[in-house]
């Protein structure tokens, strides 16, 4: 990857395991600012934990992330806290507050890090809102609108402090064709307005590839490949070749590894095959 | 065989302490995160008002019946002894050292220690409290210290006015319906309660005390709760059954501290 700009994020031989079980091994990635970098893989290839260690709320079992040049891990609490006063994070369902409205939703962390006046807290609330086409609907709760709505409430929050880092985790999973287009385009759209960086985690080929200027792709924990999203597309690798043309054969197997059937059914070899 | 079954017992044993640390550790951050609430007091009251208010009807109306039931049994029982001027007396200690903090910790375990624990395990299991960790915000300072501080106010309140409700449930019974002389049965009350002893240490301090222990058993195992549909109505489960089972043994420990001769 030819950088011309200084990285926000670096991870660095990261390893990350849950008890025995290994999730990421010897991860390698650059997250240059102003860039929109996403980060694919199927189901349980470790997408979600990159984004958890970046946000320092898990621990690596050895080698580092580090945001600002700051290393995550090696950070105490209000450090840790006052690094992530410069993130923002939309999670895959939204996580938005069900007791508070749309509106309060986005306050809440204008509330909570400022001393801002109610009056100027509303202006910028309805100024986030509106960028993502929701301010008419400020006074309604997450139960009373729509997944992609909600989404694009949670969206609104997690840019409410305009911060430098904004991750998505699977922003577009369960979004219909339309929502999912909208969201694609405020992604990208609200990083270079904002100048920030995003990190995008998702396993939707057709809007990060419309979206992302970099693309890492992961499978059981370790990087497969990375490139740009054109040099992807016609990557020949067999990993990445199988995910963008979604094919059913290919190195991710279709049954869970285990026992063979002939072996569940106690049919010796030769028998039942 | 028998250094297996001893082996399991140590692990028993070793996990217990561990579990029984942690929730003591968690108990005094929850405590420490509460000492910021001074300067957000909305914070503590909006959860007086989940917490307390919403307890108010069932506190009333159970503590009237409480009361009315004791007054009734405590005639029958009287009358045996010819001693029904003293039905104002017996019915105001046993509310004020027993079943008014006591049964008020149970009906607070089951209406708010209940509706707290489902709350902060739906809270988890919808990454609401995630969300708020990668905002900056401190879950445990901004969810759980001012619901632990509204329960630690809230109780001593309910567990008064179960008392109240009580003897004039009583009163009801024993002086308007049953004829009970209306002098004997304040005269004796006030003559036979003391101030410290029944209603500050018999009432305040055991509510206080239920509501501590109810409050945090309820936040402790919504936080602790697995973000599934199972294990949040496990951890609901778990809060009555633990919080019920620690009041009767409170109750029997400050009893005997309180009350013993």
């Amino acid at each position: 990857m030819s950088i011309v700009v200084p990285n926000l994020v670096e991870i660095r031989d990261l390893h990350f395991a849950y008890g025995e079980r290994s999730i990421l091994s010897g991860l390698q990635m650059d997250f240059p600012r102003g860039k929109v970098v996403a980060v694919m893989g199927g189901s349980g290839s470790g997408k979600t934990t990159v984004l958890r260690l970046i946000g320092g709320q898990l621990r690596p079992s050895s080698g580092a992330v580090s945001v600002h040049g700051q290393v995550v891990h090696e950070l105490d609490t209000e450090n840790l806290y006052l690094m992530r006063r410069k993130m923002g994070m939309l999670f895959q369902h939204g996580a938005l507050f069900t007791d508070l409205t749309a509106f309060e939703n986005v306050a809440f962390p204008l509330r909570e890090h400022t001393d801002l006046s109610e009056e100027l807290i509303r202006t910028l609330v309805l100024m986030k809102l509106n960028a993502v086409g929701l301010r008419n609907a400020a006074q309604l709760k997450p139960a009373e609108i729509s997944g992609g709505m909600g989404r694009r409430v949670a969206l609104a929050r997690a840019i409410a402090l305009d911060p430098e880092l904004i991750m998505y985790d699977e922003p577009f999973a369960g979004l219909d064709p339309i929502s999912m287009g909208v969201t694609a385009n405020l992604i990208r759209n609200l990083n270079d307005a904002l100048g920030s960086t995003s990190i995008l985690v998702s396993h939707d080929v057709k809007e990060c590839f419309a979206i992302a200027d970099y693309v890492y792709f992961l499978s059981s924990g370790k990087i497969v490949a990375h490139g740009t999203p054109a040099e992807m597309a016609v990557s020949t690798h067999p990993y990445v070749k199988q995910f963008v043309n979604a094919e059913a054969d290919g190195p991710v197997p279709f049954h869970y590894p285990g026992k063979s059937l002939a072996d569940d059914l106690g049919l010796h070899a030769g028998v039942g095959r | 065989m028998i250094g297996r079954f001893l082996g399991a017992i140590g692990a028993w044993l070793r996990r217990s302490l561990q579990d029984l640390g942690f929730a003591v550790r968690s108990f005094f951050i929850m405590l420490a995160a509460s000492g910021g609430l001074w300067r957000r007091p909305r914070l503590v009251m909006e959860q007086l008002f989940f917490i307390g208010n919403r307890s108010l009807v069932i506190t009333i109306v159970s503590g009237l019946f409480v009361g009315m039931v004791l007054g009734l049994q405590g005639y029958y029982t009287l009358t045996t002894y010819g001693a029904t001027q003293s039905l104002g007396q017996l019915v105001a200690l046993s509310l004020m050292r027993e079943l008014g903090p006591v049964v008020t910790a149970l009906l607070f375990a089951g209406r708010a220690g209940t509706s707290l624990t489902a709350e902060i395990g739906l809270m988890k299991a919808g990454e609401q409290l995630s969300a708020m960790e990668m905002m900056a915000v401190n879950p445990i300072q901004r969810v759980l210290a001012p619901r632990l501080l509204a329960g630690i106010i809230a109780m001593p309140v309910l567990g008064g006015i179960f008392t109240a409700v009580g003897i004039i449930g009583s009163y009801l019974v024993g002086v308007v319906l049953i004829g009970v002389d209306e002098g004997s049965f304040w005269s004796q009350m006030q003559a036979g309660v003391d101030l410290w002893k029944d209603i500050i240490n018999g009432t305040y301090i055991k509510s206080l005390v239920f509501g501590i222990a109810v409050t945090f058993i309820a936040l402790f195992q919504g936080y602790q709760a697995q973000p599934t549909p199972e294990d949040v109505s496990g951890a609901t489960t778990r809060t009555v059954v633990i919080s019920s089972l620690m009041v009767w043994w409170l109750d029997f420990m400050m009893t005997a501290v309180m009350f013993s001769k």
